[in-house]
């Protein structure tokens, strides 16, 4: 065996490295320099981050283990926007993790999610289903016993039983499609699947195994109708780990599907996932959308806010094209700055009073103005509302959606239903403006300063939103990337 | 980049936000507010000043001070701006609002926020206003929307949750159409091929939009722009809104704002798409003839001074796309004159309704009487106002409704005739609101006793109302400056696409 095709994985390498340190640093040091645990943890993975952006080492394109792994700079790209949304993760999680009940099993904590990380690199970053199941159980099953991370409160639990379960059930459904693609294809390689389909005629079984593996995905990325689990598990979740799962997890299986429908079921776009996916699309965001206006759980209200944004991630899917993936990948980076900057500020109330719902947030604005307006950029940027980065995205998106030659009725169609939903979406997004700058209160939130690292967090995730759309470079860069 | 006269126009509101970011107390606010509003009517005149004397020395172009900067390259988006006559009398009309705007909100409480998202609002209306890049100008069109949220919410009065959110909803349900229109634009600008752009003028100059498309994004970018010109059966938003609004906030949406329909109506929909306006115009005809006239009795049977003034905006604004819907020039050149008119005037109503409110704490029509002995002033210039806007020559409405009727005449068919004649109905009725509201409100007697002790207008009141009833009498007095201004930038290529004039 050549050794030397495991330097191709240097990200997951680097990764590993990261862990095993600070798995080594939670084993072996004292007790009183565990204290330091999450700040080196996120030295770390910042100096990894960092390491992905700038070293071009990181970016060129590889395969190993006979083709079952490969890497691309456009899968570097994606792996470096998911390694800063989780760096942010972590930053917030940081005080969390000093509190009393968490102290103990801190390390755990940051351990598990980089394990879960690592997961998710080789989902997005395999070419053979063998190792793709392989990153989809290591990112599933960590996650699990992070949603679990509460010990004292029997919603954590709850939540956790709710995602093992789905989890595994999802991966049941997923490897029965994958057996009958076996069947069928009589291979587990991307690009052999994707030639055996060329050659052979369309038949039930195919089908049926395509829906399975769909099937399989819309639970990860909490589709309609796939989405139940989605809300118990963010209300009962610590609120760093909900928002680990609604940023980076859904990011990754979004990219991760699309990987495998264009590589290994490309052939069948036309004749059998695109009406699968527009029917997802429509559902997603709707139902989303209608369940989220009811919500007064501001974990709840995010959860079913995420789900209608996944259905705008699956849109970009739909196109079929360059300008597409850029416009996911440019997506998702604007999805992880808004609604980290969301769960910034959920995070920090929690941490601070414990209250969580959309009522205890009126009057907000007249006690801690910069939460506010923090959480109001979130909602505006969430909504898509211009100069936000989130207007950029949508637009991109749609604009995507649209491009290629004889794009049909069926598309304009799909992307008006979408465009109306924006307005559903952005009702209550205003409730929670609402909430903050309208409402009053007699007993509003009481002014307190957010510690130092959850600022920090929210400050990066400000000028993300800010940023990222008026300074047209990120989105250029994406493109190239992917041309 | 900064070289190009226009830019500052985003460039200054972009300044007094950040200066208004900084400020300590109230007068420091009120500095910022009247010096940026002052610095931007100067930079309009001074623009407008510049353009005459360009098109006097024999420049042609469709439009001036053009400049283009590539933003995001691989959409060939780009931040390009140029200015005719009509977005030039727009960017005016905007300053001036914005000036008188600023004085009639001297008092509001929460002032350093207030004028945060006002100014944010006229970022949009600016931008809007100098682009020529469909992008771009969408974005500005989004930017001036949201604000009216918290506007209305938090500064509004009466069922302000309820106005503020119907207004924002209904306002971006528009703009949901509007986007798929001009995407759709976007992919069909320019013939196989060569590159795809964004650019309104080179769109028009490609005319590469097949007659099937035109048909199916002609009315999705009308209706769009529509909502905000607050067509029937869109109108709605309109008289909840304007009614919840602070005085400022209606000064400057139904002045400026409902303005960015009608243009966006001609400068995208018509200009871009003709064939299509042709055939598809007579749909939008019918409704906005009902506008016009259902906006004007519906005016009549209110009590609320404020809905009055609402409603007979739905009417006034269904006037200016009824006349681009003419689709000739003499029509056209009257819903320019009418925007600017209505702005003016309806700026003028909303802001002496403001200061009435401001006084009496009721805007009910039959709670207040015999005003023009209490407050001689205010009283004087609601006559003025409400002569404008019934028609009386020599002031700006009679001069904006004879053009769009003389221009709508000349249709001979008997549909546009009908049309016409109802439309034209409709100055009547709007005579019987505004003296109805004259004679109660002014002259009768005096209903509650309170109202006696009131004082009349200060001296910013006095300055904001007299500068609107200046520019009033300015258009009513010299129509031809405006006419030609306007006229003078019809592009000649759009009339024959339609086979007129």
């Amino acid at each position: 065996m050549d050794y030397s095709q495991f330097l191709a994985m240097k990200q997951e390498i680097g990764l590993l490295i990261v862990f095993l340190l600070v798995f080594l640093y939670d084993t072996f040091f004292s007790k009183k320099a565990q204290g330091a645990l999450p700040v080196v943890t996120c030295v770390l993975f910042a100096l990894l981050t960092l390491f992905g952006f700038i070293c071009p080492c990181m970016k060129e394109s590889a395969t190993a283990f006979g083709g079952m792994y490969f890497t691309s700079p456009v899968l570097a790209a994606i792996k470096n926007i998911l390694n800063v949304g989780a760096l942010i993760v972590m930053i917030q999680a940081v005080n969390w993790a000093d509190s009393d009940f968490i102290k103990v099993r801190r390390g755990e904590f940051y351990e598990l999610m980089l394990l879960t990380l690592f997961g998710m690199y080789l989902m997005m970053s395999s070419n053979h289903f063998l190792v793709f199941v392989i990153g989809l159980e290591t990112a599933s099953l960590p996650l699990a016993a992070m949603v679990a991370f509460n010990k004292n409160h029997f919603e954590s639990h709850e939540a956790a039983v709710k995602y093992l379960l789905t989890a595994v059930f999802s991966s049941a459904i997923m490897l029965m499609g994958l057996s009958l693609v076996y069947a069928t294809a009589g291979t587990l390689y991307y690009d052999g699947i994707f030639i055996a389909m060329l050659y052979s005629d369309i038949n039930v079984m195919v089908i049926v195994a395509l829906a399975f593996v769909i099937a399989g995905f819309g639970f990860k990325l909490s589709l309609v109708p796939f989405h139940l689990w989605t809300a118990d598990v963010y209300q009962g979740a610590p609120t760093p780990v909900t928002s680990y799962l609604s940023v980076i997890s859904k990011g990754s299986a979004a990219f991760a599907f699309l990987v495998v429908l264009t590589q290994a079921f490309g052939f069948l776009y036309a004749d059998a996932w695109e009406w699968m996916l527009y029917a997802l699309i429509i559902l997603t965001i709707t139902v989303g959308n209608l369940f989220a206006m009811r919500q007064r759980n501001m974990k709840r209200f995010l959860a079913f806010s995420s789900i209608s944004q996944a259905g705008y991630i699956m849109l970009a899917i739909v196109g079929l094209n360059e300008m597409g993936v850029s416009a996911l990948m440019f997506y998702v980076l604007v999805y992880i700055f808004s609604n980290l900057a969301a769960f910034g500020v959920i995070g920090s109330i929690e941490h601070a009073t414990g209250k969580v719902d959309m009522d205890d947030y009126n009057g907000l604005y007249k006690t801690n103005p910069r939460l506010a307006v923090t959480m109001m950029l979130a909602m505006f940027s969430l909504a898509g509302i211009p100069p936000f980065a989130g207007f950029f995205s949508k637009f991109f998106v749609f604009t995507s959606a649209l491009s290629g030659p004889g794009v049909g009725a069926a598309l304009y169609v799909l992307v008006l239903i979408a465009l109306i939903n924006t307005i559903i979406s952005l009702y209550y997004y205003l409730l929670v403006v609402k909430a903050m700058f309208i409402n009053d209160s007699e007993t509003p939130i009481a002014t307190f300063r957010s510690a130092c690292a959850q600022r920090l967090g929210m400050w990066v995730c400000t000028a993300g939103i800010i940023g990222l759309g008026i300074v047209s470079y990120f989105y250029d860069y994406l493109l190239t990337v992917v041309e | 980049m900064f070289s190009n006269i226009l830019i500052y126009f985003v460039v200054i509101p972009v300044v007094m936000l950040g200066a208004l970011a900084l400020c300590r107390d109230i007068k420091q606010i009120r500095a910022v507010a009247v010096t940026g509003s002052v610095a931007l009517t100067a930079l309009s005149v001074w623009l407008l000043v510049e353009y005459l004397s360009l098109r006097a020395a024999g420049e042609t172009a469709e439009m001036l001070f053009m400049g283009s900067w590539s933003w995001f390259t691989p959409l060939n988006i780009n931040l390009a701006v140029g200015v005719d006559g009509i977005s030039i009398a727009m960017l005016l009309l905007s300053s001036i609002i914005l000036f008188t705007g600023s004085f009639a909100s001297w008092e509001i409480p929460q002032p350093k926020e207030f004028f945060l998202w006002l100014i944010l609002l006229s970022t949009g209306v600016y931008g809007f206003f100098i682009s020529i890049d469909l992008f771009t100008m969408f974005m500005f069109y989004e930017v001036a929307l949201i604000p009216m949220y918290l506007l209305i919410g938090v500064w509004g009065s009466g069922n302000k949750n309820y106005s503020a959110m119907k207004l924002t909803l209904m306002l971006m349900g528009g703009s949901a159409f509007l986007m798929l229109g001009l995407i759709g634009i976007y992919y069909h600008s320019a013939p196989a091929g060569q590159p795809l752009t964004w650019n309104i003028l080179e769109i028009a100059k490609n005319d590469a939009i097949s007659h099937g498309w035109q048909t199916f994004l002609f009315p999705m970018t009308f209706v769009g722009f529509g909502v905000l010109g607050a067509m029937f059966p869109f109108h709605t938003w309109s008289p909840d809104g304007h009614a919840s609004a602070p005085t400022a906030v209606s000064m400057l949406h139904a002045g400026v704002l409902m303005k960015l329909g009608g243009y966006g109506c001609f400068r995208v929909a018509i200009f871009l798409m003709p064939q299509a306006a042709n055939e598809l115009a007579w749909i939008f005809l019918i409704l906005t003839g009902i506008s016009v006239v259902y906006g004007a009795f519906s005016a009549c049977v209110q009590n609320d001074l404020k809905y009055i003034n609402a409603y007979s905006s739905v009417s006034h604004c269904g006037l200016v796309l009824f006349a681009i819907l003419m689709l000739n020039t003499t029509a056209m050149t009257g819903a320019i004159m009418q925007m600017l008119s209505h702005g003016l005037m309806t700026a003028l109503f909303f802001a002496l309704i403001g200061m009435i409110y401001g006084r009496t704490h009721t805007r009910d029509i039959r709670e207040m009487g015999g005003l023009m002995q209490i407050m001689p002033y205010l009283s004087v210039c609601y006559v003025i106002a409400g002569m404008a806007s019934l028609g009386l020559p020599g002031l700006s409405g009679f001069v904006a409704e004879m053009t769009i009727f003389v221009g709508s005449f000349e249709h001979a068919d008997l549909f546009h005739r009908c049309f016409t004649i109802a439309a034209c109905c409709s100055i009547v009725i709007t005579a019987v609101y505004i003296l109805r509201v004259v004679g109660k409100l002014l002259y009768g007697p005096v209903q509650d006793d309170h109202h006696r002790s009131l004082t009349d207008a200060t001296w910013w009141e006095r300055l904001s109302t007299a500068t609107l009833i200046v520019c009033v009498a300015a258009i009513g007095c010299f129509p031809n400056f405006f006419a030609d201004l306007i006229r003078f930038t019809f592009s000649p290529e759009i009339f024959t696409v339609l086979g007129m004039n």
